[in-house]
């Protein structure tokens, strides 16, 4: 019906009206990963606005203050500072972290390995095998190997946390291009002059953009946890920085006396990766019914 | 070691007798032969020998990761069929959200929280530290859940992939019964993925006993990794990494040749 009368829409509207936009809104888990993820967006941004109190300001006579007392919504942690602001100030920490290790993740996992296995022989060979030795560890331990190697740092963990997701990338996108590859619209490029970068990237990478989308949005969720899993061992984040991995980690000394420190950032940590799990989820379902599951 | 107002002798001695005065190939080299021979060298913390160290703390994390791949496997795998077998019916539903949950938990959190209800509040367990069995109960249920929530995801998606082929027609079309179809002719062709993913698991595993070895203190390769780290003890963490690498990859080749036993039709050449 709607194709039928054919007059000018807004793009937002055919945007909405598409048919991978209905699949999705029809999906409930989806709708509730999208409400989570846009929910942890909306507190990062307003971060000062929620957050009544400084997250690294101290006051000492305040300390391990319980919830609701004072004025300290979550209470406050072993140096008075407010838990609810340190928490809200988090939500910044996690989803910058969460966005730049899915970014160097695409930078070393995309380019290079995409054009490898468009010109194949012994340069997709080699990068290859590259990419297995890579695999043959699992991703947080690589990451703990490479910031072991770097330092410890919440830049290190970063990089490290992109580094080991390189890998996954190169491997996704081999996998499309080289069923792309022999395609008759990659053979008409060629014939008319373009060149293999001018096909990889202009002609077959944007082939591959929804299961580099889906994927991305999956590897946000671990890129959240290894980094929060890196800091809370020490080797990510150190403190006074509000990150909820490297909260829980000075928050477990006090689990006995006020396990409010380790429960609440904790939630939070839940709360993204959740968000970030279910959402992916449902977009492979809308951009890809054929994948199945669920 | 050496102090910053050591002598520039005492450095040079230093750099001597840990061979860091040879060029680094060399170093690698000697490094490799060592390690042939089963020595990884003397830690820089404690001075003691990396391979007593690794000898003593390799089965305890071995028993962790065992008695957690188990628990998976069981509650995983149960999981995974009985969901497959009744798709969006109730316990699907709630038994796909709590795998889910499982793979968003932080492994560090869950074991916090389980120390703080079973070990602090009610005081069943204690909260680190190994030796009696209930010491494993809590780490390996922590890391078992992880594993579960991947395995339970898994299995329901190739149990579903398998009930839908023509032979489980035609089995269901002889007349066999709802349980031989999914118990002879559906669940050992769902297997090969499953066992795939267990592979994989493994690794997750040995990742895993990093942060839940650091959590319950246990005293296996992932804390000691951890504190070597921390510690910047340079052949201990080689060491460690290296164990960590060369058991992922025997647990894989063992995946490998499992593979040509559940389906005959593999063939390695």
């Amino acid at each position: 019906m709607t194709e039928f009368q054919s007059q000018p829409r807004s793009l937002a509207r055919r945007f909405w009206r598409s048919p991978a936009v209905r699949r999705f809104r029809r999906n409930r888990t989806a709708m509730l990963g999208l409400a989570m993820v846009s929910l942890l967006i909306l507190v990062a941004l307003a971060a000062p606005l929620l957050a009544p109190a400084d997250p690294l300001e101290a006051e000492l006579q305040k300390s391990l203050t319980l919830p609701g007392v004072d004025g300290f919504l979550l209470g406050s942690d072993e140096l008075g500072r407010d838990l609810w602001s340190r928490v809200v100030y988090g939500s910044r920490i996690s989803l910058t972290l969460g966005l730049i290790s899915v970014g160097i993740g695409l930078l070393i996992g995309i380019p290079l390995p995409a054009l490898a296995a468009y010109r194949g022989g012994w340069v997709d060979s080699l990068a290859m095998r590259c990419v297995d030795i890579l695999l043959s560890f699992p991703a947080i331990l690589l990451a703990i190997i490479v910031v072991s190697v770097l330092g410890p740092s919440l830049n290190n963990a970063m990089i490290a946390v992109g580094v080991a997701q390189g890998p996954i990338y190169a491997r996704l996108v081999r996998g499309v291009i080289l069923s792309l590859k022999q395609r008759e619209f990659v053979e008409a490029a060629r014939a008319i002059g373009v060149n293999d970068r001018g096909i990889v990237f202009r002609h077959i990478l944007p082939n591959c953009l929804s299961p580099i989308i889906i994927q991305s949005t999956l590897l946000i969720a671990s890129a959240i946890l290894s980094a929060s899993a890196l800091s809370f061992l020490g080797l990510g984040a150190q403190p006074p920085t509000p990150e909820w991995g490297a909260m829980l980690s000075k928050g477990r000394l006090y689990l006995r006396t006020a396990p409010f420190l380790t429960t609440f950032p904790g939630l939070a940590i839940v709360i993204s990766v959740l968000g970030f799990n279910l959402f992916g989820d449902g977009l492979r379902e809308a951009l890809d019914p054929r994948m199945g599951g669920r | 070691m050496a102090h910053d107002y050591a002598s520039k002798e005492a450095v040079e001695r230093l750099r001597h007798a840990w061979g860091l005065d040879q060029p680094v190939p060399i170093q690698y080299l000697v490094f490799m032969e060592h390690i042939l021979h089963g020595d990884f060298g003397t830690s820089t913390l404690s001075g003691y020998p990396v391979m007593a160290e690794i000898i003593v703390r390799y089965p305890n994390t071995l028993q962790l990761a065992t008695v957690s791949m188990v628990l998976g496997i069981l509650i995983g795998g149960l999981a995974g069929i009985i969901s497959a077998l009744k798709p969006y019916t109730i316990f699907d539903n709630v038994a796909m959200i709590i795998a889910l949950l499982g793979v968003s938990m932080p492994a560090f959190w869950l074991g916090l929280m389980l120390m703080l209800v079973f070990a602090v509040m009610l005081g069943w367990l204690p909260a680190t530290g190994i030796g009696t069995p209930q010491h494993l109960v809590l780490p390996s249920l922590v890391l078992g859940y992880t594993a579960a929530g991947i395995i339970a995801r898994q299995t329901r998606s190739a149990m579903l992939d398998v009930m839908r082929q023509d032979y489980i027609t035609t089995a269901r079309a002889k007349g066999l019964t709802e349980r031989v179809v999914a118990s002879r002719h559906a669940l050992k062709n769902a297997l090969i993925p499953v066992v795939t993913i267990v592979g994989l698991i493994f690794g997750t595993m040995l990742g895993g006993s990093v942060i839940v070895e650091s959590v319950f203190s246990w005293p296996g390769m992932g804390k000691m990794l951890v504190d070597s780290i921390l510690a910047r003890d340079y052949p201990m963490i080689q060491a460690a990494v290296m164990v960590f690498a060369v058991s992922f990859a025997l647990v894989n080749l063992v995946v490998d040749v499992l593979y040509a036993f559940l389906d005959p039709r593999i063939h390695y050449d």
